[in-house]
């Protein structure tokens, strides 16, 4: 709604009445509403720019990425772009005094230790980082929706029950059973018997290319604030008019938790873990980073640092370059998440 | 407020076990043993190696007197080699030949010289320097800004430091340590050369504490910004300035203290991530610490220092709850324990 006032400001002549013009918006949906202001925020815009980039990056690893990302030559390892010395001053390339580094241009950021193509690995590390920053919100997501929700909705013992269990897991160090029982499923499952359980798992793990294990041990650490959200909003939710005029109209409980409950307090939801992204691809890289992550030779920017760390000094690119482009994703996301919550809930607009 | 301290201490006391337990299973449950190197040993070695660290007793027994080993002090009469006296970790000597002991956790199947307890000792102290470093690090940087990003809300300062805040948040250790050393290991930026690897001086303490609180004190900042302004819109901050209390007052005495609940409560999870944080910084800045060393025995079975290890940070991070807890009755006088 904009208003403009016009006024003539030649002295003597007669004053014009102001002529107002309105502009009447018509009145949109709170989707629809959320969607105009997520889209003129322009770092949340950019924000989607990027991360639409990483998707079809994933998408589109095999056309674009100029080699194969587990091909090693090893002669060709550690070799360096020419352009990489005027950016890292310390690589000294051969020839110079106290020089090293082989160049080589057929590898537009340079090769790894084994003589792997850092660009390609780059391009399907975003594979890993992206399947994890949208599946971790998802298992996340179920898992603690179903409990906060049961929890809220009906309340009494239950609800005293489901928090309990909440409080011990929110009290329990999960991160270090995420590594032990990364750790248990990296080396037993690799040995089992087909037929087994374990075999089974091992084989559900080997399709998704090794990241089953790290979407369950996300779901298992991250879904006790999910679960503590969604209780607080059912509990608010569940005293609002039209849910007693669902059970007036003779509406069974899953009906009203699923259809009215549901749709009212998934803003908030979204916005909590849109946020919680960001944490999500970066404990991937943590994993990664100890070893505990994608089996290799799968690329994922966490191990790349990982490897890229011991050669710091000599080939400060192989660890900065994936360390960019993790900050890249985060950063990302970052503005996204900030930006869906500007959108979905006014009121914290400017409170950050 | 006694007894609450008394009932959350159990409370902990029984997560340890819990944990303790759990990682107990889970270590024998996995394949593969402490002894299963490349080169099977001879089976006469194999026997007399189970029967030393009591390998072949039932599950419970070790349990049991592994936890014993730790739990139960011990008064020892005699004489103590010079390799015995490390054996406790705590070694009280009453007099000339009676000893105090408690809490020994047990010696390390990989490293024959050094047992659980000697990593403890070593290491330790350069971990929890370190953590503790980058903790006071991100709170001394982290609420002031946020607290003028509040104040002065809408200046160039606010958009400034926010915009800082959201990188800081996007840059974990695992990014901020390499470009840190990059930058000013290696590169030699703004003519500071600072140590890259190693650990001894304060200098050396410069780059792994920036790399690992960065993030946090972003993360404070946010928070302390957002919780401060939402407080500062409060009733109570309104007849306090109607009352004619000076700005500096309305603050010091009604907002501030209300306003560092939330970012009280980030701080137990943040203690968390400060710990699992050490491993990745002292991986790249050499630093030596414990984190290799409880990633290490993961990979290697070796099943003391996975305890002694996985018990040291479990209780760190319950405390650390604890203490969040008790800041909360302190910071805000309607929250009381029964």
């Amino acid at each position: 709604m904009s208003t403009e006032v016009q006024t003539s400001v030649r002295p003597g002549a007669q004053a014009a009445a102001p002529v107002l013009k309105l502009e009447q918006s018509k009145p949109q949906g709170y989707w629809a509403d959320a969607f105009r202001r997520l889209t003129r925020n322009r770092m949340a815009v950019l924000g989607l720019i990027i991360i639409f980039f990483l998707i079809l990056c994933a998408i589109f690893a095999n056309q674009l990425a100029p080699r194969s990302y587990d091909k090693q030559v090893l002669t060709d390892n550690n070799k360096v772009p020419s352009w990489l010395p005027a950016l890292f001053p310390s690589v000294k390339p051969v020839g110079t005094e106290g020089g090293y580094a082989k160049l080589s241009d057929t590898y537009p950021f340079g090769a790894d230790s084994l003589g792997r193509d850092i660009l390609s690995r780059l391009i399907y590390g975003t594979r890993v980082s992206l399947s994890v920053a949208f599946v971790g919100p998802l298992t996340s997501l179920l898992i603690g929706f179903l409990m906060g929700s049961i929890a809220g909705f009906y309340g009494g013992r239950v609800d005293n029950l489901i928090m309990r269990f909440v409080d011990l897991m929110y009290a329990f160090p999960s991160i270090l059973l995420v590594i032990l029982m990364m750790a248990y499923f990296r080396s037993s499952f690799n040995q089992s018997a087909p037929g087994t359980l374990a075999f089974a798992l091992n084989q559900i793990d080997a399709s998704f290319g090794g990241l089953f294990f790290i979407f369950v041990a996300l779901g298992i650490t991250s879904w006790e604030q999910m679960a503590r959200l969604t209780r607080g909003q059912v509990l608010s939710a569940r005293e609002r008019e039209y849910v007693l005029a669902a059970r007036a109209v003779g509406m069974g409980n899953r009906g009203i938790l699923f259809r009215h409950i549901l749709p009212n307090i998934i803003g908030p939801l979204i916005v909590a873990e849109t946020l919680t992204i960001p944490t999500y691809i970066s404990f991937e890289a943590f994993l990664s980073f100890i070893g505990l992550g994608v089996n290799p030779p799968t690329p994922s920017w966490g191990s790349m640092i990982s490897d890229g760390a011991q050669a710091l000094r000599s080939y400060p690119n192989q660890a900065i370059f994936p360390a960019l482009a993790l900050a890249l994703a985060m950063f990302a996301f970052n503005f996204l998440g900030d930006g869906l919550r500007d959108a979905l809930d006014p009121r914290m607009r400017g409170v950050s | 407020m006694g007894a609450f301290i008394i009932r959350r201490f159990l409370w902990m006391l029984l997560v340890l076990f819990g944990v303790s337990v759990v990682t107990f299973v889970l270590m024998h449950g996995v394949p593969g043993g402490p002894f299963d190197g490349e080169k099977k040993l001879p089976p006469e070695i194999l026997a007399n190696i189970n029967k030393k660290y009591n390998l072949n007793d039932p599950l419970v027994i070790q349990y049991l007197t592994y936890m014993g080993n730790i739990v139960v002090p011990r008064i020892y009469q005699g004489e103590l080699t010079a390799s015995q006296t490390s054996d406790y970790l705590i070694d009280i000597p009453l007099n000339e030949n009676t000893h105090f002991q408690w809490m020994n956790f047990g010696p390390s199947y990989k490293s024959k010289s050094r047992s659980v307890n000697d990593i403890f000792r070593d290491q330790l102290p350069v971990s929890a320097q370190l953590g503790i470093v980058a903790l006071l690090l991100a709170l001394c940087i982290g609420i002031p800004l946020g607290m003028v990003a509040a104040l002065r809300r809408n200046s160039r300062f606010d958009y400034l430091s926010m915009s800082v805040a959201i990188l800081g948040v996007s840059v974990p250790s695992i990014v901020l340590g390499p470009i840190l050393v990059w930058q000013f290991g290696v590169n030699k930026s703004f003519g500071i050369q600072l140590p890259v690897t190693g650990w001894g001086t304060p200098a050396h303490f410069i780059m792994p504490a920036f790399a690992l609180g960065f993030a946090s004190s972003a993360l404070f900042a946010r928070l302390t910004r957002a919780s401060l302004l939402e407080v500062l819109n409060e009733d109570y901050i309104r007849t306090a300035r109607a009352k004619g209390l000076s700005e500096r007052t309305v603050l010091n005495v009604h907002a501030l203290k209300n306003a560092l609940i939330p970012v009280v409560t980030v701080i137990g999870p943040l203690f968390a991530a400060l710990v699992t944080g050490t491993f990745v910084v002292e991986k790249i800045f050499g630093i030596p610490g414990m984190g290799k060393y409880f990633i290490d025995s993961i990979g290697n079975r070796d099943y003391p220092v996975i305890m002694g290890t996985t018990l040291l940070y479990a209780s760190l991070l319950v405390i650390a709850n604890l203490f969040v807890d008790l800041a909360y009755a302190w910071l805000d006088p309607r929250i009381r324990y029964s």
